[in-house]
């Protein structure tokens, strides 16, 4: 037998044991972030998975501890989808001025800076922010401008919370991260695109529209749709600008200058205020708000797949 | 001779534009005529380049680029052939926003620095083909129908006629007439590269340019394309940047010398590589450096 000690020295043993602690810590490590997941989805499934399937529950509106949350359903789908409205075009057009026009200059940095901070600013301040902005300033303006508040009784109907100004809220609260994810996949866009089309005579503004956004498409859409799954389960920027945790008349679609009721903050309401809640519909609620985030974020990575696939360049 | 404003007003010889433009007649008897005469298309003039950052990299350039004749830049890495290539449509300035030109670059006598040039119109009488072939991500036809869309209105059957009538004139037409519908990127290296020239060619330019079309290509698409740009310089004046020494003299008519920024020499082909004036040209034709 070949002696095994020759390729060995003598520090092989202690490294070889250093090594093998430090991958097993990391490993613990890693093994702690899938813990609480799998901790926190497992008792919610396990809890409201029945609830969830009961009959009536997806498709019925709340009753007491009966009842279901469709309407809280169709108002967070309503508000991903004017949050989407809103965020997109803003935040496409903001990118591609930063990228494709503005120079690197004080504007373009103090506008970066802004968009950073705006970031890492909490959800609630965003909720106090759409508040003032949207449902006191421009929504009061907007009663007056139209004549409801010199109605008597003056009535109420843009200056209080409403399924627009929840979504543009939500919309501030993602557009830093569409603007972000739209500068990526701008970025990814081979200049030789942008080359050939200028070679052929496009101006830089239909090279962009007809060769540069196109090709970022899937990139931008992944990023904002990954945004708006979280932000559809946010409670703090709705809770004064949108949401109301009860209503009697449910139109199967949300109209824009109404309050609408929302699963995040539904589960809010179930949880701490309704006194004849189970727990089983709380976990019925927490089910299917986990459900459609992940739906959401499902869209999303099949997306990104379907993208990686078809991109040859 | 085709004179038309390069701000996008059509000037005399009306008749002769429209019928370049068409799926005509004019073209393909001009093309068994080939009666070349010499005409300066575009000429440079005493040109001096400046990179944003300084860098001085074309120095006091001469060159005519003759209508219906191609033209080869040969010359090592980083002389300046591909800026020197930029700077006839003006494609350095979105490469390198900060860049200076100083001298003239005019063509049809019109100078194409002039303030009042719509770039866009220049750069489609004055087309380009890249190293790397980039069709855009989207169907053969697309690629080709691009640049007539952003240009005008087509019907359909325009439309169509069109893009058969370039892939024809590219070489590419019997390969891809049962797919035209089919992602550009499912192309092979050569047939992209065709794809490009092809739609260049639905443009209808007057001059292209080509820098190392053929470089990152199989022997086989290369002779393809050089076979095709034999038929093409009936028709348009080109102008190809190549490494390739036998490429140069088989294809070209005349050929330029650039060192180190430096237009060393200029010159029929036949001239240029069986009798260099310089020492420099010499060396680099023999392969004693490059
Ligand atoms: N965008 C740029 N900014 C500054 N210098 C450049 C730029 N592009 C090219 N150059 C320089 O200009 C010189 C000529 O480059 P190029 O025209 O690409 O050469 P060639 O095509 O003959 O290989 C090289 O020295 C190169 O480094
Ligand atoms: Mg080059």
């Amino acid at each position: 037998m070949i002696p095994v000690k020759t390729l060995r020295s003598p520090g092989t043993s202690a490294r070889q044991g250093y090594e093998s602690f430090m991958f097993a810590v990391m490993g613990f490590g890693a093994l702690l972030v899938v813990v609480p997941m799998l901790y926190i989805f497992g008792t919610i499934l396990y809890r409201g998975l029945g609830k969830v399937l009961s009959p009536g529950f997806l498709t019925l509106p709340p009753d007491g501890a009966a009842g279901g949350v469709a309407p809280q359903i169709a108002g967070t789908v309503a508000l991903m989808v004017g949050t989407m409205v809103l965020a997109l075009p803003l935040g496409i057009s903001a990118a591609i001025y930063l990228t494709e026009y503005a120079g690197r200059n004080a504007f373009t940095r103090a506008i970066r800076m802004a968009i950073v901070n705006l970031a890492g600013v909490p959800s609630i301040v965003h909720g106090l922010f759409g508040l003032g902005l949207f449902v006191y300033f421009l929504g009061a303006w907007m009663d007056k401008a139209s004549g409801y508040a010199s109605l008597n009784p003056p009535q109420v109907f843009w200056g209080r919370g409403t399924l627009l100004w929840g979504a543009a809220t939500l919309a501030v609260l993602v557009l830093p991260i569409v603007i972000t994810a739209t500068e990526e996949a701008l970025k990814t866009v081979p200049r030789s695109f942008r080359e050939g089309a200028m070679g052929l005579g496009a101006t830089k503004w239909q090279t962009i529209w007809k060769v540069v956004l196109p090709a970022a498409l899937p990139g931008i859409l992944t990023g904002t749709i990954l945004a708006i799954g979280r932000a559809a389960g946010e409670t703090a920027p709705i809770i004064f600008t949108a949401v109301v945790g009860f209503k009697t008349n449910h139109a199967a679609i949300p109209p824009l200058y109404e309050p609408v009721v929302a699963l995040p903050y539904h589960l809010f309401y179930v949880v701490t205020e309704l006194v004849e809640a189970t727990p089983a519909l709380q976990y019925g609620t927490a089910l299917t708000l986990l459900l459609i985030v992940f739906g959401v974020n499902l869209v999303a990575i099949i997306l990104r797949t379907r993208l990686r696939r078809a991109r040859k360049w | 001779m085709v004179t038309r404003m390069i701000n996008g007003e059509q000037t005399n010889t009306e008749a002769a534009a429209t019928a370049r433009n068409g799926v005509g007649t004019a073209r393909t008897t001009r093309r068994t005529e080939d009666k070349r005469d010499m005409t300066v298309r575009v000429s440079a003039t005493e040109v001096n380049f400046h990179y944003s950052d300084g860098f001085h990299a074309l120095k006091n350039i001469n060159m005519p680029l003759y209508d219906r004749h191609v033209t080869a830049l040969i010359g090592p890495s980083g002389c300046g052939k591909s800026t020197f290539l930029r700077c006839l449509n003006r494609m350095n300035e979105e490469v390198d926003p900060g860049c200076k030109l100083g001298g003239k670059i005019s063509l049809d006598g019109l100078n194409i620095y002039d303030g009042t040039v719509d770039k866009p119109e220049l750069r489609k009488r004055v087309g380009m083909i890249f190293q790397a072939p980039n069709p855009f991500g989207m169907s053969i036809q697309d690629n080709i129908a691009f640049g007539p869309r952003l240009h005008g209105k087509y019907g359909k059957s325009e439309l169509d006629a069109l893009v058969k009538r370039c892939l024809e004139q590219a070489a590419l037409w019997d390969e891809v007439k049962d797919k035209l519908k089919a992602s550009a990127f499912s192309l092979s290296g050569g047939q992209k590269q065709r794809l490009c020239i092809a739609r260049t060619l639905a443009t209808n330019p007057e001059v292209i340019l080509m820098d190392e079309p053929t470089s990152a290509l199989d022997p086989a698409s290369t002779q393809k394309i050089e076979e095709m740009m034999e038929t093409l310089k009936r028709e348009y004046t080109i102008v190809i940047v190549t490494h390739n020494m036998y490429q140069a003299e088989r294809i070209s008519d005349f050929t330029g010398f650039f060192y180190k920024g430096d237009l060393v020499e200029f010159g029929a082909t036949a001239q240029i590589f069986t009798a260099p004036q310089n020492k420099q040209t010499n060396d680099y034709i023999k392969g004693k450096f490059g």
